[in-house]
């Protein structure tokens, strides 16, 4: 009997949280916004999210047994790229590039570098950005939100997201047109077009505080990337009210609240240190607001998390805190 | 004094229900009954053995003489014949050189210890380790080569399942608080106080009843892992920091263990010689108990006593559950450093199956050493020793917390601790090259 006893390295027992559980939590966080984007955009939004993740993890899957590595599904990341991939596509894309993006967001971002934890920046996003680029028509076809009231089953109507009528009008007519876009009321509860996930800002806050809560995330990096977009908003309307939106409106419009709870705080892609991730929020809130004031993307959420992703191990490794006794060099 | 406390830590599952009211039982002996008796069971050098095959042996006798400064005596813990000086099982060593004594005679009585003409010099004499689980020699702790003025008692016992230092303060309340003021005043020191975490409610009132008579001070402690941290303890109590790589005493303090003081007073008042030590038996076993035990009884007789197993055991670890050693045989026999016998059977265990690190920072969170363990796996995984030392892994008191966390089950702790001897050889090399 004694030589089947088991010898580890202490310690003996665990913590009952594991890494596949953490990320089932991050799904049931974003569970308020799926359902309600299957409210607004009915059966675009169910076939989006089904697509993405069935994608997502087939291509893991895929990749794992191609390169001759141990699968890594159970981990539940896929799961989740899958779902925030959706979250961040307008309701209606095509199946095809919600295969393409599948790729990009795991085999090319993720898969590629190693896997879970290795890759340098956040899969959604990356796969976001390029088919932006790629297809910006596909990209863009904003629908206007429904309600399941009219059946799971409707036509498209495509229209304009609140942040690109505020561009379109600074163009066109050098000022902003408030008429043209959604009142707040709308935003918070998502009846307004644009990505399927970050619609109604209030259920991404739910979910945000669900993930405080249950001690995922901590509020170093939400409140620092919230926080810099509204203060730098909110002088720039103060100097220019005509130029553009109240800062209110930019927080809880085009993805800010989606990327700072669930994209910006991403483990993989953010850094682990806690002054280190006060830095990375306001770098996120400061490239967002740059590019939604002088660039000519309406949105900038996506940018500015890459942008600030690239900066991470350089911020892990330079703010280093001192350990317990470390005598100052 | 304020309780000022420390960053990170744990609240792990106690579990240590099973135990903690229950009073301790001697383990019996019988005669015909084999002891093995390891001579390295402290930090430093192992003792130099005293005694030859077919020797007669009574219990207390010195058999093994300190081989060195950090180093300490070995006394024999039962009255008969030593079978052999070979080695004997040793939970990390694999066999160690150590005496086997076989029991021809039962008996309460010992061979009083040479108690020498100084403190220390009884301390040493008595084979005194830290009880704790370091197993510092004692006497080493005591000669302080710089000023000292706080001596704190640990009474945190802040390891999961285990209750042996409960018990004993709650048993032996008086005899620990005597220890403690005979090193007080041979190192003549001004502050003596002990901590105990405040889920050991009757051992505080235990020691409340002495705060007057003795002039010491109780501190309440927060319920946290590793709150018996030595340097935790000091941050805790005092609000000192103890510089790295460094030992408490260069803020001023010394630690003891409530083991260890109950020990110092047997030493000094009764002569008696560390021979026997109180060790907690529990998890899957019929009746968890604490016992004192007799230094060498191989642990199968422990669980035999404890009613045997429950189930097919697993894992056998001695020591806690986040520090101590998994042992590999059923011979191991208890040391100085023994404080529990823990048994997992196989649904007792967590599921180890590793994922990748996904950068989640609870590692970082829960170091009470404030450092960033899950960086450092990366270091150990690519063998990048010059990275760990800038990273400061030698600071680390391999008190598992990461490991703990860790969700996706990273080997984190085990990583440092196998890689601190490389480390440990840069940091000299880099030494070497400044003084050059």
């Amino acid at each position: 009997m004694t030589d089947k006893l088991l010898v580890t390295f202490s310690p003996h027992d665990r913590d009952t949280m594991t890494t596949n559980k953490v990320m089932m939590l991050v799904v049931l966080a974003l569970l308020p916004s799926i359902l309600s984007s299957v409210y607004f955009y009915g059966h675009y939004a169910i076939k989006g999210y089904l697509l993405t993740v069935i994608f997502c993890v087939a291509l893991e899957y895929g990749f794992d047994k191609i390169s001759g590595r141990k699968t890594q599904i159970k981990d539940n990341s896929a799961l989740l790229t899958g779902i925030l991939l959706a979250m961040n596509m307008p309701a209606g894309a095509p199946w095809w590039i919600m295969l393409i993006g599948a790729f990009i967001a795991i085999t090319v971002s993720k898969s590629a570098y190693g896997g879970l934890g290795q890759n340098p920046f956040n899969p959604a996003l990356v796969a976001r950005v390029f088919l932006l680029i790629a297809w910006p028509a596909e990209m863009t076809a904003w629908i206007k939100p429904q309600t399941v009231m009219n059946g799971l089953t409707f036509d498209a109507v495509s229209t304009a997201t609140p942040l690109g009528a505020m561009k379109t009008d600074l163009l066109a007519k050098g000022h902003v047109v408030m008429e043209n876009i959604a009142p707040m009321t709308d935003k918070l509860i998502g009846s307004v077009s644009g990505c399927m996930g970050g619609d109604s800002a209030l259920l991404v806050l739910l979910g945000g505080a669900f993930l405080l809560q249950q001690r995922i995330i901590t509020w170093h990096i939400p409140v620092s990337f919230i926080g810099t977009v509204f203060v730098l908003t909110g002088l720039y309307w103060l100097v220019y009210p005509d130029q553009t939106i109240n800062p209110l409106m930019h927080i809880i419009s085009g993805g800010v609240m989606l990327g700072a709870f669930f994209m910006a705080t991403d483990y993989v892609t953010s850094p682990m240190v806690k002054r280190a991730q006060l830095i990375f929020g306001i770098g996120c809130g400061l490239i967002t607001v740059v590019i939604r004031l002088f660039g000519s993307y309406p949105e900038g959420v996506a940018f500015a998390i890459l942008i600030i992703n690239a900066f991470v191990p350089i911020l892990d490794n330079y703010m280093r805190p001192k350990s317990f006794g470390e005598e100052a060099k | 004094m304020p309780y000022f406390g420390f960053k990170g830590g744990i609240h792990p599952k106690y579990n240590k229900s099973a135990t903690q009211s229950k009073n301790t039982e001697n383990l019996p002996v019988e005669v015909g009954e084999v002891v093995h008796i390891p001579l390295a069971q402290h930090i430093g050098a192992p003792a130099k053995i005293l005694v030859k095959k077919n020797q007669q042996v009574k219990t207390g006798e010195l058999i093994g003489e300190a081989a060195g400064f950090i180093s300490t005596t070995i006394h024999s813990s039962v009255t008969g014949k030593v079978v052999s000086v070979g080695t004997v099982e040793h939970p990390i060593g694999g066999r160690v050189p150590g005496v086997s004594i076989e029991v021809e005679e039962l008996t309460e009585d010992y061979v009083p210890i040479d108690s020498g003409d100084s403190f220390q010099k009884t301390v040493l004499a008595a084979g005194l380790a830290g009880m704790g689980c370091a197993t510092f020699p004692s006497h080493v702790k005591l000669s302080p080569p710089k000023d000292v003025d706080a001596l704190l008692i640990n009474g945190a016992e802040c390891e999961p399942y285990l209750t042996c230092d409960h018990r004993m303060m709650v048993e032996r309340t008086e005899d620990i608080v005597k220890g403690a003021v005979i090193i007080k005043e041979k190192l003549g020191l001004k502050i003596l106080a002990i901590g105990i975490e405040k889920n050991k409610p009757d051992a505080i009132e235990a020691f409340r009843k002495f705060e007057k008579e003795y002039g010491f001070e109780v501190i309440e402690l927060e319920v946290k892992y590793p709150q018996g941290g030595e340097k935790q303890l000091i941050k805790a109590c005092l609000n000192r920091v103890v510089p790295e790589g460094k030992l408490p005493m260069e803020v001023g303090a010394i630690v003891h263990n409530v083991g260890t003081c109950a020990c110092i007073y047997d030493a000094v008042e009764l002569k008696k010689p560390l021979y026997e030590r109180m060790v907690t038996v529990t998890g899957a076993v019929k009746e968890p108990k604490n016992l004192m035990v007799k230094i060498g009884t191989p642990i199968s007789k422990l669980i035999e006593y404890c009613g045997g197993f429950v189930g097919e055991p697993k894992k056998i670890v001695m020591g806690g559950p986040m520090m101590g050693l998994a042992v590999t045989s059923l011979d191991t026999p208890v040391m100085k450093g023994t404080s529990g016998i823990l048994v997992y059977s196989e649904s007792d265990l967590p599921d180890l199956t590793q994922y990748n690190c996904m950068r989640c920072g609870r590692c970082i969170d829960a170091c009470p050493m404030e450092l960033i363990p899950s960086a450092m796996d990366r270091f150990v995984v690519k063998e990048l020793y010059e990275s760990l030392a800038d990273w400061h892994v030698m600071n680390c008191i391999e008190c598992g917390c990461c490991s703990y966390v860790c969700p996706s089950r990273r080997t984190l702790v085990g990583g440092f601790k196998t890689s601190k001897r490389q480390v440990a050889r840069i940091l000299k090399e880099r030494e070497d090259n400044k003084n050059d």
